[in-house]
């Protein structure tokens, strides 16, 4: 009888190559151990390797972001800077300002890093796809804590601390920070990027052991919205610009008060304003600093702890999904079905399957709300405006119209980047389906198309209706105004496709990380471009008529026509043509 | 039914796929086998319409898949190796769209679209989001699209992946149905054993060439394997040293 493990698949018996022990076993009695830095290290080499691929095109993309990257720093530095030299003058309030300045700031800082971090943290602790090995193999529980804290803090700070570094610029040129200055401000964001990660992390951790880690994604990104709309609102009503008109307080004293006032004292925020003013005037103050990395260390060893008590608990649900039963059917199906009728079963189906996705994915419609608080914002910016009374001119109660259309261009192509740029993205893995049916690529395009356009337009047309309506512009202006946005509507839905499809994420498994891609970023630069080219081919025409009017006279219609027909051939280009070249792409596509 | 002449595929200076001849006739059910990266995948997803050929013709049903894609993908289903598939439909209403795709709808196809999920045990399934299926429900649900707009030609790649016996059982059985109403099916496997007792026909492929081609008898016969399965013939053709290696392997 063979001995067991004797059973060999070839001529040699492969017992004896399973006897034998190489020197490199582990020693009986010690458990293997990997350092934290090791649980990091596929993801260093990933980030490597991205870094190191020399695929075509590669230098013109980093010199796109490099270039705009530096332009962003610019404007954020300059505007700090500005503003800041004329804090520096003024006497007394100048530095209080100052401070409160950079309390704000921070605050919104905090908001976003704790928002951040809530979200990122479900994904690097129990969503990643290398958890399973990880939570498998015999790691530590510290050490997996560990690593995927420093990831949390990284994943959701970069964006923050990029934004910090241009800022604290300003500060330390301004006041003369010195040398020190930048180890003092690295000393102090340090714990102000780790406070946030650990209580978003506690929180996610707590959320998970309540509801399954996919439901927990959807509350989450329905908490995230409303709370990011809560501060815009919030921020909104409390009008900050109060604060640069001290002629609205009852004397200097009052307003001295209210900026004495700690915005929060009991945040990190407040901290390492403290500090860091504290060192600008000349006055440092330590206990800001102590108590900064206290907190963070405490918030660290009891995160740690609680994380030792339910993570287990926590990933083991979190493997659970969120079962959902859908009921086929209803009014709105029925509706829709009706009045997508006469297009054909094909296009039926795609236009019907677009917002099927689309209303299921809680990622995707939540930000509808923070959206709506947008729009609504921007309503009552532009119903606040003074617009009548002493200086106000003709030419500039009609030249506010025309540069609203500027910022509702703005408006619809983020949202645009937001909802249409991702969707060929996200068909990345059902694309097998859709190329192996006999589906004509054209007609996906124009589906995605028309289900992003239709709702857009009505929002553009509805905002641009509203403002004009509440500035009383004239007849013609509302007239420019609708046209030119439907126009441009079209056009950066166009553009959107076409942008969306020759720079593909297909990999990516979260929609909302596809438009802050290169790709999003050259999709934003176009529409910029197009918004502009209109507003200038469109503003000869109107520089005229409202001349000819002011003067009593007419307007040349000639002129008029050929200016605002250049600026229809722009929009019709610029939907078409990027249609036309996504085509093609996503013919050649193979996946 | 499948006609492939000359059929190559290149990436770069790699050649996935090279200068493959093969005909599947209607009514056929036909294995393609190989060890991984042999170049079966790219073979059927060229076939499929997904990638195209660097050179070569792929003919379905007698329709150039080239010249005119649109009929050629009418004519076939596809069943792929990883259940991708859109999260936030339904079962149902991922068979309803996806029969859409072949401009298909209506009662029958409510009908059809029942019973297949049925014959998968995925009724109770029906309207529950995909994104709740298990790796082999999700498999069963391709499957299910492959059947629902009954195509001439059914191509699959790995169709036993992630499968239960029973269902892998019920697939094994529903190939042969199918095949013997005059459908053709053109399947890769790992698994010899259902390749042999099902397949008429087989083609072992290795670094994108055909290295055998026929029925059993024939690569018996060709191969001088005398009453050898195809496990033997398998690894004649792709390298039989592989137990040495192992040993070596676990020397290290």
């Amino acid at each position: 009888m063979p001995e067991p493990g004797a059973r060999g698949t070839g001529e040699q018996p492969l017992a004896g190559a399973l006897g034998r022990r190489s020197g490199s076993q582990p020693v009986v009695g010690v458990l293997p151990d990997p350092p934290l830095l090791h649980l990091l290290l596929p993801k260093w080499l990933t980030a490597r390797a991205r870094s190191m691929q020399g695929e075509k095109g590669r230098g013109a993309r980093f010199a796109i972001l490099g270039v705009t990257g530096f332009l962003f720093w610019a404007f954020i530095f300059g505007v700090l800077f500005r503003l800041l030299t004329y804090f520096r003058g003024v006497q007394e309030i100048g530095q209080l300002l100052a401070g409160k300045l950079l309390g704000l700031i921070l605050l919104g800082f905090t908001s976003i890093l704790l928002l951040s971090n809530v979200i990122t943290a479900l994904s690097s602790f129990f969503l990643a796809k290398d958890l399973d090995m990880l939570v498998a193999g015999p790691v530590d529980w510290l050490k997996l804590y560990g690593a995927k804290l420093l990831e949390t803090v990284i994943a959701s700070s970069w964006m923050v601390l990029l934004v910090s570094v241009p800022m604290f610029s300003a500060y330390g040129l301004v006041y003369d920070g010195g040398w020190f200055f930048p180890l003092l401000v690295a000393g102090l964001m340090l714990p102000m990027f780790i406070i946030p990660a650990v209580v978003g992390s506690a929180v996610t951790l707590t959320l998970v052991n309540v509801f399954p880690a996919r439901r927990t994604r959807d509350i989450l990104s329905v908490i995230a919205v409303l709370t990011a709309g809560g501060i815009v609102l919030l921020f909104r009503l409390i009008r900050p610009e109060q604060l640069a008109r001290p002629e609205g307080f009852r004397n200097l004293v009052d307003f001295i008060a209210v900026l004495r006032t700690p915005t929060s004292p009991l945040l990190p925020s407040e901290w390492v304003q403290k500090a860091t003013m504290g060192y600008l005037n000349g006055e440092p103050d330590w206990l800001a600093m102590y108590l900064l990395w206290t907190t963070a260390a405490a918030a660290v060893v009891l995160g740690a702890l609680l994380h030792r008590w339910l993570y287990l608990t926590g990933f083991s649900k979190a493997q659970e999904s969120a079962q959902r039963f859908v009921k086929s059917g209803g009014a709105l199906l029925a509706l829709g079905n009706r009045l997508l009728a006469p297009f054909g079963t094909l296009r039926r189906e795609l236009v019907l399957k677009e917002l099927r996705l689309f209303f299921r994915d809680t990622t995707q419609w939540s930000q509808l709300i923070l959206l709506a608080v947008l729009v609504v914002v921007y309503v009552f910016n532009i119903k606040y405006l003074p617009l009548r009374g002493e200086g106000i001119t003709f030419f500039l109660v009609n030249v506010v119209p025309f540069l609203n259309l500027v910022l509702a261009g703005f408006v619809l192509a983020s949202i645009a980047a937001r909802f249409i740029f991702p969707g060929v993205s996200l068909e990345g893995r059902t694309l097998w389906l859709l190329r192996s049916s006999p589906m004509r690529v054209r007609d996906l395009l124009w589906a995605k198309f028309w289900v992003g356009t239709t709702p857009l337009l009505l929002l553009a047309v509805s905002i641009v209706g509203v403002t004009d309506y509440l500035l009383q512009v004239s007849d013609f202006m509302f007239f420019v105004s609708v046209i030119s946005i439907t126009m441009l509507t079209f056009a950066l839905s166009g553009l959107a496709i076409g942008f969306g499809t020759m720079f593909p994420q297909f990999e990516t498994e979260n929609a909302a990380q596809i438009p802050t891609s290169f790709g999003g970023l050259l999709y934003m630069m176009a529409s910029v471009v197009v918004i502009g080219g209109v507003v200038v081919l469109e503003a000869v025409p109107v520089y005229d008529y409202l001349s000819a009017k002011l003067a009593g006279r007419e307007a040349d219609p000639t002129q008029m026509v050929f200016w605002f027909s250049m600026a229809a051939l722009l929009c019709i280009t610029a939907t078409v043509l990027p249609i036309r070249i996504a085509l093609t792409r996503l013919e050649a596509v193979e996946r | 039914m499948i006609e492939l002449l000359k059929l190559s595929k290149q990436y770069g200076d790699f050649t996935a796929v090279n200068a493959i001849d093969l005909v599947v006739p209607r009514g056929e059910l036909f294995g393609f086998l190989g060890p991984n990266g042999a170049g079966k995948t790219t073979t059927l997803r060229m076939i499929a319409g997904i990638l195209k050929p660097t050179s070569g013709t792929i003919r379905v049903a007698g329709v150039d898949m080239t010249a005119d894609p649109i009929t050629a993908k009418s004519k076939l289903g596809f069943i792929p190796d990883r259940p991708f598939i859109y999260e936030k439909l339904t079962g149902a209403e991922f068979l309803r769209f996806v029969a859409g795709l072949y401009d298909q709808r209506g009662d029958e196809i409510e009908h059809r679209a029942r019973e297949l999920l049925a014959l998968f045990d995925l009724e109770e399934w029906r309207d529950e989001l995909v994104e709740s299926y298990s790796h082999g429900m999700r498999q069963k649900l391709i499957i299910s699209s492959a059947f629902v707009h009954r195509p001439e030609v059914i191509v699959v790649d790995e169709p036993m992946v992630g499968l239960d016996p029973k269902a892998a059982r019920i697939l094994k059985d529903l190939f042969r149905e199918y095949t013997h109403r005059g459908h053709t099916i053109i399947f890769s496997t790992h698994t010899l054993e259902v390749a042999e007792s099902l397949c008429d026909r087989l083609a072992i492929i290795v670094n994108g060439r055909i290295k055998a081609y026929g029925t059993m008898s024939d690569l018996r016969r060709d191969l001088q394997g005398g009453e050898k399965g195809l496990e033997e013939i398998f690894l004649r053709l792709t390298g039989e040293n592989a137990a040495r290696n192992l040993v070596d392997v676990l020397d290290a």
